[in-house]
């Protein structure tokens, strides 16, 4: 697997928080009701964990599990283990409408670290950060662009489509440049 | 003269001069001055032109509703037209020029427009640029032109840094004065979510100005200590340059935070712009001064009386060393006052009220300064500065009784709420009599989400006009804002002295009776120059409302929006009109409250990061080889590859050639895929395609189209079927999300219980087109899987890992060559891509962009969604019938192409067409038929919609529709060409290339 | 700029987040249908001033339809509610005609 490459080759940006791309980061999306009987099975034998709540994300370690709308799950695990976890998903759920696709690659994913991580998101996106739970998932928008980001350690991960990562690089990198702290 | 005073001027720091120049001349103001107060100390009075006349103009005011003194600041890519000076806070190094006036700001030609005023009344550019129309473009045009806009546009490229920041709280306070600092500090105790925000400098206001006196103390004793109270408090965050903007539906405003105006380039954003959410808003935007209509109001020097204050207390600025005060209510005496303290000399004061009592009269008298009841300034003489009134009885008309010399003029004409922000979302307004004011009516006020008020007005702004009844009101409106948003707390007010002050006196022309000759030189709006006069006699030609009033004169028009001149202004409409006040209205408030740059409301949008640019993951090899891109939606694609000395058109032919002779690549990475799979997906797929997908067998392909439900083309592509359950379709290159979301439509809103799934996997994939009559040897040599004619024959598909790449090829074309189009993950896309290049190259190997593709594609006659479609266009007309099934009983836009004009032997249907003369048809041209329409136009029987050179033909070949398609063939019809002419074309088979498809299918 | 509640995932989005869907409650006509009836689900769309019920997609959140109902000149919302709803829910309807008692009902 040495040809796989994330969208940016890891760029980094030191502002006044640390803006980083990850990955290639393993991920797959799960289509599937929260009453599917083996749900819960699928999802601790993809990555170990439980059926996250509505806006939730469980996280464990290098794994982790989000809701990401009431029929869809997204579960992230390193980039090699995806097949792997597919065979399993699709051995609890069989016989079972649901779809499980992996899309570690149509995403980019960034971390964006240091006390102040929220002020550069909050310029890019709708989104209150004193009423963000400390285990929700939020899907909204960064600037022009779709995006997801949870707080997990002293920064947040955030996750966008693959072909605009540079974008995403490109605004995370002026929202965090130093002398532009909001507070 | 205007001067610096040797004692004074509470926010000014003697201790730090800074350097400033204004028109190249070098001058020194102080730490702490506005560039206004700066430019006064030094004497400038004489600060701009008006935009008509040309007239000198001065400082009129102290804060944003100045409508005269606005220069160009800075330069080069730090330049910015049209900034009022007395927003402007100096610092050391600052640049300002004055602008509209040629060739200079002492002498200006343009003031000859002064002389011919009464050739240039209101309504001067409805009547004057009316006829001859031909006058339009040589004549009207370039004045027009030359003379609009003040300040010049810049030319460089901003050098600063903008941003957003979306912000949220319960109670939203705008304004920093008393009345905000009061409403802040109880909603603050509430515990409520508290954001605070001033525009200017300073926290308090005017308070400070006018000598208050607050729980016993000078007001600056309270505002601090207050503000350290608000500072201290968690849930209360303060912002000083920060203007409330606008306010918008559910508690949404704007505001525009200035950083670093004053320290240019050290890297903080420029200015920021708020993003508020609010569950409630208090404004607490204070009121504004009105000017009185005299004669020569206009002149520098004269200038509002509450403004006058400021500079003497504030900034230790005089405006004038002996200087008149005109009035008709008791505040301006604080003025007289404030000067007479400073040491400076007040000749009189001219009241036009018939009787003065009150405090504050009582205190000037006591100081030996003459009062003159019941009297007005007839007018002010002076050119380019006043040097002195005559003074005359407010209820006649005008006899001079004497004259008085001064060099300023400090009028009060009383102060109008700043109910702007209150007015923005549908808040309504009444019509105040004591004060001759309009302000917040509490009964409509704008509502929010929930359908309760969603604006609290407080202070100034919601018409409580003393100190000790702003606090009062203030924190009553604290509270009810705290309650509104869920939080309970105490309305407890601080104390103000109260200070009696008799009741003003609406004076809305000085003197009542004045004639024509005065009227005339009675300016309401100072910066587009617009007199009583014309608001008179815009009146007297019929025009009663004030909306359309002001369009007529362009009152209230300028960069001041109107703050100072429009309640003056719709007074005097008033009655000529014969109404009372509250029946004209206002104008409509919009927002911004004040300008805000531009660069502000793009925000981080620029450069780099203007919009979103999708790119493949081969993108880099792309830019590395020098390819010329095109957009496609937002996606970046390769449109050709030119090689050096190649332009354009030689690179795309040259990659046609080769892809027909030997082997191109092509990005496809852009193509949509969307899996859909459940139970239900075949059903599901029949109904979104015009052909049947549930019965298409695993392992193979179909090409298929969706349509509108009115029956138009709308996106095609081919579908794969994966496995029992789940098929895979694609989409054309800008059609992945709108599809995808047509399909999750129809899944959630129409067909709910159908148990389907589908998944946009557009990005997860790089799609490489491997294409040509070496495709097959390619492939071979990277070897791993059969790709063999027997085993993975046209339209079907495989998995498998070629070269060591988990792949899935489609054999599908697009070129009508043998062809395949081979799926990696995106990660591996540059490197499985350099692969088929390094591997390729013995055969040919070449990249081929989007260009070549499009001239394939029409050379084998396939449609190109968006070329040969634009939303009326349905199959039938393209002679895709054969994709439609007849057997279904429904599919989306099954009924839309039952209706009987879709069904019109008259329709144009598609058709192929070669020149004459081997030219390339014009893009765009038309086939004109006999006679002409009923609108006089030329009839049309049909037009292009794919034309090309062919460099495999070495010919023109297009397609197009045509009235009577395929049935027309071989009649020669004409094309227009873009210079009038026409290009003959003979009707034939659009399949131009290979039409039994036997290059394909080895 | 609205602020409309996803019911699915409880966001309160505002309307940057989401992508309207124009009137609800429309029947689809297929073939079969008449003239008329085609015309009007194709075409004749409501624009009252006052209460109205509209669809929504929450596009930039969990990417699901939702329904709304609203005051389109004072822009009150009502409520929103999934669009797996072929009539607005009663309880909502009740506000409504609380709110409005002029409002002639969603039909």
């Amino acid at each position: 697997m040495s040809n796989v490459v994330s969208a940016l080759g890891q760029v980094a940006f030191d502002g006044f928080a640390k803006v980083r791309e990850i990955g290639p980061v393993g991920m797959i999306s799960l289509r599937a009701k929260s009453d599917l009987p083996g749900l819960a099975a699928a999802i601790l034998a993809a990555v170990g964990l439980g059926v996250p709540g509505q806006r939730q994300i469980e996280i464990a370690g290098d794994k982790a599990a989000g809701w990401m709308s009431p029929d869809e799950y997204l579960l992230l695990l390193p980039y090699a283990e995806t097949n792997a976890a597919l065979a399993a998903i699709a051995e609890a759920l069989a016989g079972q409408h649901h779809l499980a696709v992996t899309l570690s690659d149509a995403r980019a994913v960034f971390r964006v670290e240091g006390a102040k991580a929220d002020q550069v998101l909050a310029k890019l996106s709708p989104v209150d950060f004193a009423t963000l739970g400390p285990k929700e998932l939020r899907r909204t928008r960064a600037a022009q662009v779709a995006a997801a980001f949870w707080k997990d350690g002293d920064g947040y991960t955030v996750v966008c489509f693959r072909s605009v990562a540079g974008y995403m690089m490109g605004l995370l990198s002026h929202s965090a440049t130093k002398g532009s702290e909001v507070y | 003269m205007s001067t610096r005073l040797s004692k004074g001027g509470r926010l000014i720091d003697r201790s730090a001069p800074q350097e400033f120049s204004f028109n190249g001349k070098r001058l020194r103001g102080l730490s702490g001055d506005t560039l206004a107060a700066a430019l006064l100390a030094n004497d400038q009075m004489l600060l701009g032109r008006s935009f008509k006349y040309h007239r000198p103009r001065g400082l009129v005011a102290a804060g944003p509703e100045e409508p005269n003194a606005i220069v160009g600041l800075g330069r080069d890519g730090r330049f910015e037209p049209n900034q009022r000076v007395t927003t402007t806070e100096l610092f050391d190094g600052l640049e300002a020029a004055s602008q509209n006036h040629w060739p200079s700001l002492e002498f200006d030609v343009g003031v000859i427009n002064n002389t011919l005023a009464r050739f240039l009344p209101g309504g001067f550019y409805y009547k004057t640029f009316m006829w001859p129309r031909a006058a339009w473009k040589h004549v009207f045009e370039p004045i027009i032109r030359r003379s609009a806009g003040l300040g010049k546009a810049p030319t460089a490229r901003d050098a600063d840094r903008y941003e957003y920041t979306y912000s949220f709280c319960d109670v939203l306070v705008i304004g920093g004065g008393i009345a905000g600092l009061q409403a802040a500090l109880v909603a603050g105790a509430s515990g409520a979510r508290v954001m605070l925000l001033e525009q200017s400098a300073h926290w308090g206001g005017r308070a400070p100005v006018d000598g208050e006196v607050i729980e016993g103390q000078p007001a600056d004793v309270w505002i601090n200590s207050t503000v350290q109270a608000l500072a201290a408090m968690d849930n209360v965050t303060m912002r000083l340059r920060t203007m409330g903007a606008g306010v918008y539906d559910h508690g949404y405003v704007l505001a525009e935070e200035k950083i670093s105006d004053t320290t240019p380039g050290d890297g903080r954003p420029k200015h920021r712009l708020w993003r508020i959410r609010a569950s409630q808003i208090i404004t607490a935007t204070g009121a504004i001064e009105r000017p009185l209509s005299f004669a020569g109001n206009d002149i520098p020097g004269v200038m509002l009386a509450g403004s006058v204050r400021d500079y003497v207390v504030n900034y230790a600025v005089s405006p004038g060393d002996r200087t008149v005060v005109v009035t008709n209510n008791d505040d301006a005496y604080r003025t007289a006052i404030a000067l007479k303290q400073a040491g400076l000399a007040v000749p009189c004061i001219v009241d036009a009220r018939a009787s003065v009592t009150g405090d504050l009269p009582a205190k000037a008298r006591a100081m030996g300064i003459r009062i003159e009841a019941g009297r007005a300034i007839a007018k002010v003489k002076g050119g380019k500065r006043v040097s002195g009134v005559s003074l005359c009885v407010q209820a006649g008309e005008g006899a001079v009784l004497e004259e008085i010399s001064c060099d300023a003029v400090a009028m009060s004409g009383g102060w109008s709420p700043v109910v702007h922000l209150w007015s923005h979302c549908g808040g309504k307004l009444i019509w105040d009599k004591t004060h001759a004011h309009f302000r917040p009516d509490a009964a409509r006020p704008p509502t929010g989400a929930d359908g309760l008020a969603m604006v609290v007005p407080v202070g100034n702004a919601n018409g409580a006009m003393t100190a000790a009844d702003v606090l009062v009101d203030a924190a009553k409106g604290g509270q009810a804002a705290a309650m509104a948003a869920g939080f309970t707390v105490e309305a407890v007010a601080a104390v103000a002295d109260a200070v009696s002050e008799a009741d003003m006196e609406a004076v809305w022309i000085m003197p009542q009776g004045a004639g024509p000759a005065l009227k005339a030189k009675m300016w309401l709006d100072y910066q587009n120059d617009v007199k009583v006069s014309d608001v008179q006699l815009a009146a007297r030609e019929g025009y009663s409302s004030v909306e359309h009033t002001k369009r007529y004169t362009t009152l209230g028009m300028a960069t001041d929006q109107g703050k100072l001149s429009n309640i003056n202004g719709l007074a005097v409409l008033a009655d000529a009109l014969h109404e009372e006040i509250p029946q004209v209205g206002t104008t409509t408030f919009r927002p911004p409250y004040a300008p805000v740059t531009l660069g502000a409301l793009a925000g981080e949008s620029r450069g780099d990061i203007f919009q979103p640019l999708r790119k493949t993951p081969m993108h880099a090899w792309h830019e590395k080889n020098h390819a010329y891109f095109e957009p496609v939606g937002l996606w970046r694609r390769p449109y050709t590859f030119p090689r050096p000395g190649e332009n354009h058109e030689q690179s795309v032919h040259r990659e046609v050639l080769n892809t027909r002779s030997n082997l191109g690549l092509l990005d496809a990475s852009t193509l949509g895929k969307i899996i859909v799979k459940g139970p239900d997906a075949g059903k599901f797929l029949d109904m979104l395609y015009t052909g049947v997908m549930s019965t298409l067998p695993v392992g193979k392909c179909r090409y298929g189209l969706m349509c509108t439900e009115q029956g138009f083309l709308s996106d095609d592509g081919v579908v794969a079927r994966i496995d029992a359950d789940t098929w895979l379709c694609h989409t054309t290159s800008g059609g992945a999300d709108r599809i995808h979301a047509w399909m999750e439509d129809w899944l959630q809103c129409e067909w709910w219980d159908w148990q389907v799934y589908t998944a946009n996997v557009t990005e997860q994939l790089a799609q490489i087109a491997v294409v040509g009559p070496n495709a097959r040897k390619l492939l071979e040599k990277m070897g791993g899987m059969d790709v063999s004619k027997e085993t993975l024959p046209f339209m079907q598909w495989a998995d498998g890992t070629l070269g060591g790449f988990p792949v899935r090829i489609y054999r599908i074309s697009f070129s009508g060559e043998l062809s395949y189009e081979v799926a990696v993950p995106a990660s591996m896309g540059l490197a499985f891509w350099e692969a088929l290049h390094t591997a390729g190259a013995e055969f040919g190997a070449m990249g081929y962009g989007t260009e070549a593709l499009h001239i394939m594609r029409a050379e084998k006659g396939f449609i190109m969604i968006g070329d040969e479609t634009d939303g009326t266009i349905i199959p039938q007309d393209l002679n895709l019938g054969w994709a439609i099934s007849k057997k279904k009983a429904d599919f989306l836009g099954k009924r839309g192409q039952e209706r009987n004009f879709l069904a019109s032997p008259d329709r144009w249907k598609l058709a192929g067409f070669e020149t004459l003369d081997g030219s390339v048809i014009q893009d765009g041209a038309y086939i004109p038929s006999a006679g002409k329409n009923a609108n006089g136009q030329g009839n049309t029987q049909g037009r292009v919609t794919s034309t090309y050179h062919s460099p495999t033909l070495k010919r023109g070949i297009a397609m197009g529709l045509i009235k009577g398609g395929m049935d027309r063939l071989g009649d020669v019809v004409e094309f227009t060409t873009i210079t009038g002419g026409v290009v003959k074309a003979k009707v034939v088979d659009p399949v131009f290339y290979d039409k039994d498809g036997e290059k394909q299918n080895v | 700029m609205l602020i409309l509640e996803c019911p699915y995932c409880g966001v309160k989005a505002e309307e940057t987040e989401l992508t309207p869907g124009y009137e609800a409650h429309l029947k689809r006509f297929g073939p079969g249908a008449s003239d008329t009836e085609f015309e009007d689900y194709m075409f004749a769309r409501k624009n009252p001033k006052g209460v109205h019920f509209e669809r929504w997609r929450h596009v930039y959140g969990c990417g699901k339809w939702f329904l709304a109902a609203r005051d389109t000149a004072t822009l009150e919302v009502f409520g929103t509610y999934a669009a797996q709803s072929s009539t607005p829910p009663a309880d909502l309807q009740d506000k409504i005609k609380a709110k409005r008692p002029d409002w002639n009902g969603y039909k």
